[in-house]
């Protein structure tokens, strides 16, 4: 009986040991990202766009830092994800309500099946789709055909959480709007919509904080740019777009750690915030 | 009343939920051995957290704190080995859950399995048969043992952890409401079954329906607000109550 | 009443949408891919362990980058069960609902949280010289470390889902079980677990699907190289990051060629991730 104890308390302390484990690759990259990244950190560095690997091998070799940073990253950053979201968060936001009232249709439910589909489809592939949809036809890497990969890795993420808030809203709330009178579209949108809102919402934050560090599915679309641009025609920058040219450019290697930190920051900060919400509007 | 011979006793016990609530104020009776001793009160009086305090169910929550004494043959069971108490002191619970993953035969032996016990094959199939038939279960089930115990019906099923609890041969065995949850049919059989099993086990069941004390318990309690109000030999407390709350409580002027 | 009927179909139109997304990712992977398959055979395509990219004798064969892809996934698993599990059962079973259970469950969240391509940076900055220093390999970067960083980022995934399904275990049938002498441990093993096994195993599956398309990280550490593994050591490539390497150059055959492992690497993982999804469903409803 005692060893039976004592095996239980063994397994009971090692589950902790492990558990505690997890944490540690979190705080040693977080760690070296912030201790390596803060030192590249300023104002100059979010607002000057990214030095030629000319300008920088001459920089490096007087000894001096690395002119310039991450701004065309950031700005293309932010216009690809409006773009993006400007698509998928009214598209996915309605599909997810289709779901949710029809959900003993078939239709429904194969569009259930794809959707899921669609969200464990590597983002590699994602890339590679938009390279043929969008980059072959327009003859050409473009800002626009970074959004539309984008789109297709929010829509997913949209459309489920949205239909999963709706699915949890009491019956009796569209009965006592469609009782009062109310057609079917007011009560969806001015009764259902409305009170999932605090789910909605938090599901398309957690869709950017996702979509945003994605280096993969950008990398054949909007390919990057080194120059601050706003044309969307035409290639454009991203902060994990610039991550990959600085680990591949050995003259620019001193940037990377800068805008990791950047990078990591955003995301987490927004995946942070999201849960910070759900679980606000959850009680 | 006097306990001539016996098997438990709870000495000033008290439970404490957080440091604030008192579930059970200080509870001091012994119960008769080979005898079925009753727990009544209204929802919320502390006679389910005094039942479980007796199997240690406390241990499992850690904001529970628990005080005073519960002897078992004399010896404080607050100070022993949980699973050791608990070996000796079967439970069954108020919702029939047999194990959804073990077949029958499995569960009425799982106290074995849990603690790691080896059994002959020849062991294992006498102890499932006595089990059985010791809750009048082996007739119905012997032709499907190897099934999952969750196809039975609610009764069967709170017969079949029954059979799981008595399995080990326990010295007293705690029923925590095992009818609530049941058919009027179903607490019938299950009445009938625990008469015939008090020559085996000293049986301390916790009801909230009076008319379960009075076909079945030799001696009753009442329990209120997390104090023991009236302990007595049943028929004397359902004819003579000395307290007036014991009175409205069988009058059916308390909840 | 008209208005409701315009809302009606544009909220089916909406979801029209998803299925014309799906289906047209396997009809245009098909159809780019089917130069190469044509060329090669289907087959020989998936056999040759070839991929040989010189002018006139080129010659494509996936073979390298699944055994890549299973190996990396495989060694992944290997690697996080040993952690997922224990955080499963940290959150799930031994501190349900206390404080520190959420706090280990804010570290996995934004474990999950890290984009790849930074898991990538600190596995080539950090864990690439352990693994130089260690003498595991001479370069460092390889199919054991990809899987080792691969690993990481799954232990989320699978444990997230398998701490619900483990909280999910009912109260009474542990209690049932305490009430019979088991310890925690036995209780854990002969009740918690075997309940809670369809859901644990689905969770899994899903992060076996996830592992199995990570591509920037592998592309990262696993050393980029175009023929079979020899060892668990020694670099290679996967489905995944073969195509992050050379899509961007690749023309022709070779550019087919690519498509057609972009085909079936989302065969793959749509297949694995629906095993997950229906298991998951079953699970939750048992």
């Amino acid at each position: 009986m005692k060893k039976r104890i004592l095996t239980s308390h063994i397994v009971h302390y090692g589950v902790c040991v492990l558990a505690a484990l997890t944490s540690v690759p979190l705080i040693a990259i977080l760690g070296e990202v912030l201790i390596k990244g803060y030192k590249q950190f300023s104002w100059a560095f979010l607002t000057q766009p990214t030095p030629t690997a000319y300008k920088a091998m001459m920089a490096l070799a007087q000894g001096e830092d690395i002119p310039g940073g991450i701004a065309n990253g950031i700005l293309g950053s932010l216009i690809m994800l409006l773009m993006a979201a400007i698509i998928a968060i009214p598209v996915g936001i309605m599909g997810g309500i289709y779901l949710s009232e029809n959900s003993n249709k078939r239709f429904a439910q194969i569009v259930s099946y794809m959707t899921d589909l669609l969200q464990g489809t590597p983002s590699v592939i994602i890339g590679i789709i938009t390279y043929i949809w969008v980059v072959v036809p327009m003859r050409g890497y473009s800002a626009i055909a970074g959004s539309v990969a984008l789109t297709v890795m929010m829509l997913p993420l949209i459309v489920r959480s949205t239909e999963e808030t709706m699915k949890i809203l009491p019956q009796s709330l569209k009965e006592a709007g469609l009782a009062l009178g109310g057609n079917y579209a007011k009560v969806v949108m001015k009764v259902q919509l409305p009170s999932a809102f605090g789910g909605i919402f938090t599901g398309v934050l957690l869709a950017i904080s996702r979509v945003i560090g994605e280096t993969a599915p950008l990398m054949f679309t909007a390919l990057g740019c080194q120059v601050i641009r706003l044309s969307v025609d035409k290639p454009m920058s991203a902060v994990p777009l610039l991550i990959w040219e600085f680990f591949n450019d050995p003259n620019l290697q001193d940037l990377i750690w800068g805008a990791s930190l950047f990078l990591l920051l955003f995301v987490l900060s927004i995946n942070l915030l999201s849960k910070y919400l759900a679980k606000k509007w959850q009680s | 009343m006097t306990i001539i011979n016996p098997i438990l006793e709870f000495k000033e016990v008290t439970v404490n939920y957080t440091s604030s609530v008192q579930a059970v104020k200080g509870v001091t009776a012994a119960i008769e051995r080979n005898s079925i001793t009753a727990i009544m009160g209204p929802s919320g009086c502390g006679k389910s957290t005094l039942l479980r305090a007796a199997n240690l169910m406390h241990n499992l929550y850690p904001n529970i704190r628990i005080g005073g004494e519960i002897l078992l043959e004399g010896r404080n069971i607050l100070d022993m080995e949980s699973i050791e108490v608990r070996r000796k002191i079967g439970m069954v619970f108020q919702r029939p859950a047999p194990f959804p993953t073990m077949s029958i035969n499995e569960n009425v032996l799982a106290g074995y399995t849990l603690n790691g016990i080896h059994l002959s094959r020849a062991q294992k199939a006498d102890i499932v048969e006595k089990s059985l038939r010791s809750v009048s279960l082996w007739d119905e089930v012997k032709d499907v043992l190897t099934k999952k115990g969750t196809f039975l019906s609610g009764g069967q099923q709170q017969r079949l952890c029954i059979a799981r609890a008595l399995a080990l041969q326990p010295e007293v065995l705690l029923m925590d409401e095992p009818t609530s949850a049941l058919d009027p049919i179903a607490t019938k059989h299950i009445e009938q079954l625990i008469t015939q099993l008090k020559d085996d086990v000293t049986i301390l069941i916790v009801t909230h329906n009076m008319g379960q004390a009075r076909r079945i318990a030799a001696k009753s309690m009442f329990m209120y607000l997390g104090d023991l109000i009236e302990y007595d030999d049943t028929k004397k407390m359902f004819t003579d109550p000395a307290n007036e709350l014991t009175s409205a409580f069988l009058n059916g002027k308390m909840g | 009443m008209s208005s409701d009927k315009t809302f009606r179909v544009l909220l089916f139109t909406a979801a029209l949408i998803i299925p014309i997304i799906a289906g047209g990712i396997i009809y245009s992977l098909t159809a780019d891919s089917y130069d190469a398959l044509r060329h090669f055979g289907f087959l020989r395509f998936l056999f040759s362990s070839e991929w040989s990219y010189t002018d006139g004798a080129e010659s494509y064969g996936a073979l390298p980058f699944i055994t890549g892809t299973l190996l990396t996934t495989a060694l992944a698993l290997l690697f996080c069960i040993p952690f997922s599990l224990p955080v499963a059962l940290f959150v799930g079973e031994y501190y349900k609902g206390t404080k520190l259970a959420a706090t280990l469950s804010t570290v996995t969240d934004l474990l999950a949280g890290i984009p790849s391509i930074i898991y990538g940076l600190w596995g080539f900055y950090t864990l690439r010289p352990i693994i130089i220093w260690l003498g595991i390999s001479d370069e460092g970067s390889g199919i054991l470390t990809a899987s080792l960083v691969l690993a990481i980022m799954i232990v989320p995934y699978a444990a997230s889902l398998s701490a619900e399904f483990i909280k999910m275990v009912p109260n009474e049938l542990k209690e049932g079980a305490y009430s019979l002498g088991a310890t925690r441990l036995e209780v854990i093993r002969k009740v918690v677990m075997p309940v809670a096994g369809p859901g644990i195993f689905s969770a899994y599956i899903l992060a076996i699907g996830r592992a199995l398309g990570e591509t920037m990280t592998v592309t990262m550490l696993i050393g980029n190289t175009n023929n079979m593994p020899s060892s668990l050591t020694c670099t290679g490539n996967t489905m995944a990051s073969i195509i992050a390497n050379q899509f961007g150059e690749a023309e022709g055959l070779r550019l087919s060629s690519l498509i057609a492992i972009a085909l079936m690497l989302f065969l793959i993982t749509a297949v694995i991730n629906m095993i997950g999804k229906i298991l998951i469903k079953r699970a939750r409803i048992a």
